[in-house]
């Protein structure tokens, strides 16, 4: 057997444009495209990875699975709508569902930091513990560090996730074709907001809370009703935007939103005005936009809307073919606009 | 949402560019002076609804992209301190001086702050009596006010411990030096809303008399910046040159006087360097001497020094209007969000960054 090469000593990311870690390198935007592709890309070098869906797509005797993984790092530990605990669940359940999977199995890593209040950790524990009752899916096994104080921000959570996928479908970006039209279960950006509400000292308080959910049991029903889905993918970090041109250019096509279509909540569209941040910009954790054919449309919204998790359902554009830029925004006026990835670290503007 | 949908009502906004088309015999240049307008008539597409011969040009008003890159390299040095605190509005930490940015600093060790007020970096300061906070004190007329307020709350409460980086710009200096310029073509501005809510327009009458050219006192939503641009094409088009105020829901003729006597008890007047631009005469604001203990400047004794920009990137002539940002050999290729070589790439309100931003087709690297 020959050797592969894998070691290449000349960091593929020039020293010249960041010689450290920034944090915009794990805001879900342009500069984590190109961590990963240029850096963990380059050293792993597997074609699972190549393939960028959610979760990696493995046949095992003949038995499709899905396998995934995803840390939860987020500050403050708890905020209006949910917790760190069932965003880790939620998190890498989604991951699993947006694959096409039915999800089966979690692990959970804790990376805990000296000094933690034992209650808090029992109420992630047990919140972990609901979430996952209610999604369907066991905790089966685990890990526990302790770092210093000082060397954490309270607990980091890491969940991997096994799923099954059992029926004939192939679901995933190079299965979207130009004439697809493109929908999202409900209103956007609302968990992005309900921690940047909660985490900043803005002075005025808020109703937003986070739209953090489990969207298995509404994937199975979509798979159940035999709807012929191109593609589906959970918003979160980066938002729409970057989920979108994700998907645009893993498929070689473009997208095209018409602006007044999307669902925003006012308080969300008020609280990103205020801070001067594209809503589409705004993570979400319980919201997929799912890619189908056009004649299937019109059943799909119907069936989303009569899931829990879809009442405010929507469809928002449409896939054509590669046009100027990966994804495109039309807004009221018909004026065109390009909707590109969240560039560096979300900041609020001066004024 | 109320004050925002009524003036982003595609209806009303395409009914008034119809009538401008039938009114409009001539063409004229029209540069709306804040950055804010820029990015919302880029984001929105105004300009392309706009008749031919109408031509909108992009002001110097995004004070993120002016501040100049010494002033960001002092800055650098000072949150790079392991004594120093240093806060800072949120688009200021990725706006690189001569070699790298904030949260280049912040990563290797530096404590640099967010703060949504410089009130904020005042209580951060009262709470950390240890440390030397250092607040980047940057923008127009905008922010001027509560950074005074900043330090004269903090001088009053004897809080030792707090300090301004002062880069303070004032607009019609600014105005005046483009108007001046051999390269001008500008027929008519634009003036900034939310400026003038602090300043009103008064000041501006002496501007449109001696330079012959209309202001009109504009907002940043659709409709806002489409009549202010059909009143200023209506001025043009009848020989006027006057100061008119279409964002009367938010500007009176007089200003906010009490922003106003706040700025006047803490700052002077001094020469500015504008990034891009180069030294402004009587265009920048510093502390007065009785604030002295609470300057940075003075504090850290930070020497003037030199920054070396990029000789590709015109933004000079961008900040001007006498360039559009496509025209740029940089643009999109050496010069992007990611890696601005220039003023009007650092900033979202930059030009540059906006075409960036929403324009499709311009040139791009792959």
């Amino acid at each position: 057997m020959t050797e592969k090469k894998i070691f290449n000593p000349v960091c593929p990311i020039p020293i010249s444009d960041y010689p450290v870690v920034l944090m915009a390198h794990g805001g879900g935007g342009t500069l984590t495209g190109q961590l990963i592709d240029k850096l963990f890309m380059a050293a792993f070098d597997s074609s699972q990875l190549e393939a960028r869906t959610d979760s990696a797509l493995l046949t095992v005797d003949r038995n499709r699975l899905a396998f995934t993984t995803d840390s939860f790092v987020v500050s403050p530990l708890f905020f209006p709508g949910g917790d760190i605990g069932s965003l880790a669940v939620y998190g890498t359940i989604n991951d699993l569902a947006t694959s096409g999977a039915r999800p089966l199995y979690l692990s959970a890593g804790f990376i805990i930091e000296e000094g933690l209040a034992m209650a808090t950790l029992w109420e992630i524990a047990l919140s972990m513990a609901t979430a996952a009752r209610a999604a369907g899916i066991a905790i089966v096994t685990g890990d526990t560090k302790v770092v210093e104080r000082g060397k954490g921000d309270g607990v980091y959570i890491n969940t991997s996730g096994i799923g099954i996928i059992d029926h004939n479908l192939d679901i995933g970006p190079a299965c979207i074709r130009p004439g697809d039209v493109v929908m999202v279960n409900g209103d956007i950006g609302r968990h992005g907001m309900a921690i940047m509400a909660a985490r900043e000292s803005l002075g005025f308080k808020s109703r937003i809370e986070s739209d953090a959910a489990s969207l298995s049991s509404m994937v199975q029903l979509l798979i159940r009703a035999e709807f012929e889905i191109h593609c589906l993918r959970d918003l979160t970090r980066g938002g729409l935007a970057s989920a979108a041109n994700e998907l645009a250019a893993t498929a070689g096509v473009t997208i095209e939103f018409e602006e007044p279509k999307i669902p925003v909540d006012e308080a969300v569209a008020g609280f990103c005005e205020v801070l001067g941040i594209d809503v589409c910009h705004s993570a979400c954790e319980g919201r997929m936009m799912i890619i189908l054919p056009e004649t299937q449309a019109p059943q799909c919204l119907q069936a989303l809307k009569n899931h829990d998790l879809g009442r405010g359902a929507a469809v928002i554009g449409r896939v054509t073919e590669a046009a100027s830029a990966p994804v495109i925004l039309v807004n009221a006026m018909g004026t065109r606009r390009i909707l590109s990835m969240l560039s560096g670290e979300q900041l609020p503007r001066i004024c | 949402m109320k004050y925002i949908d009524e003036y982003r009502d595609a209806d009303a906004v395409g009914r008034l560019a119809d009538r401008l088309a039938t009114e409009v015999t001539r063409p004229w240049t029209i540069m709306e002076i804040c950055g804010g307008q820029t990015h919302a008539i880029v984001r929105f597409g105004i300009d392309e609804l706009l008749p031919d011969g109408v031509t909108l040009v992009h002001g110097p008003g995004c004070p993120v992209c002016v501040t100049s890159a010494a002033t960001i390299d002092a800055a650098l040095d000072l949150a790079a301190r392991p004594d120093v605190i240093f806060c800072s509005f949120g688009d200021m930490l990725r706006v690189p001086g001569s070699k790298m940015d904030l949260l280049t600093i912040r990563a290797g060790g530096g404590d640099v702050r967010t703060v949504y007020s410089p009130m904020d970096a005042v209580g951060i300061a009262q709470d950390n009596p240890e440390k030397k906070v250092v607040f980047f004190a940057i923008g127009f007329e905008t922010t001027a006010p509560t950074t005074a307020m900043a330090v004269y709350y903090a001088a009053r409460e004897n809080i030792g411990n707090f300090s301004l980086l002062v880069s303070h710009v004032l607009v019609i200096p600014a105005m005046e030096a483009i108007l001046s310029s051999p390269e001008s073509s500008i027929n008519g501005f634009l003036a900034a809303g939310h400026v003038c809510t602090v300043t009103g327009y008064n000041a501006y009458h002496a501007v449109a008399e001696k330079y012959r050219t209309p202001i009109v006192v504009t907002g940043f939503e659709p409709l806002d910046l489409m009549r202010g641009i059909y009143a200023c094409v209506r001025q043009l088009e009848s020989g006027k040159y006057e100061v008119d105020n279409q964002y009367a829901r938010a500007v009176r003729p007089e200003g906010n006087i009490p922003a106003l006597n706040t700025i006047d008890r803490v700052f002077e007047i001094c020469d500015r360097e504008w990034r891009g631009l180069g030294t402004i005469p009587h265009s920048g604001l510093k502390l007065k001497n009785e604030y002295a203990g609470h300057d940075a400047e003075l504090i850290f004794n930070v020497k003037p020094v030199i920054s070396a920009e990029s000789s590709v990137c015109i933004s000079g002539r961008i900040l001007q209007g006498a360039a559009k940002p496509p025209q740029c050999p940089a643009f999109g290729k050496q010069c992007t969000p990611e890696h601005p070589l220039g003023a009007t790439m650092v900033s979202s309100e930059g030009a540059c960054a906006a075409y960036y931003r929403y324009r499709p087709s311009h040139n791009r690297k792959e």
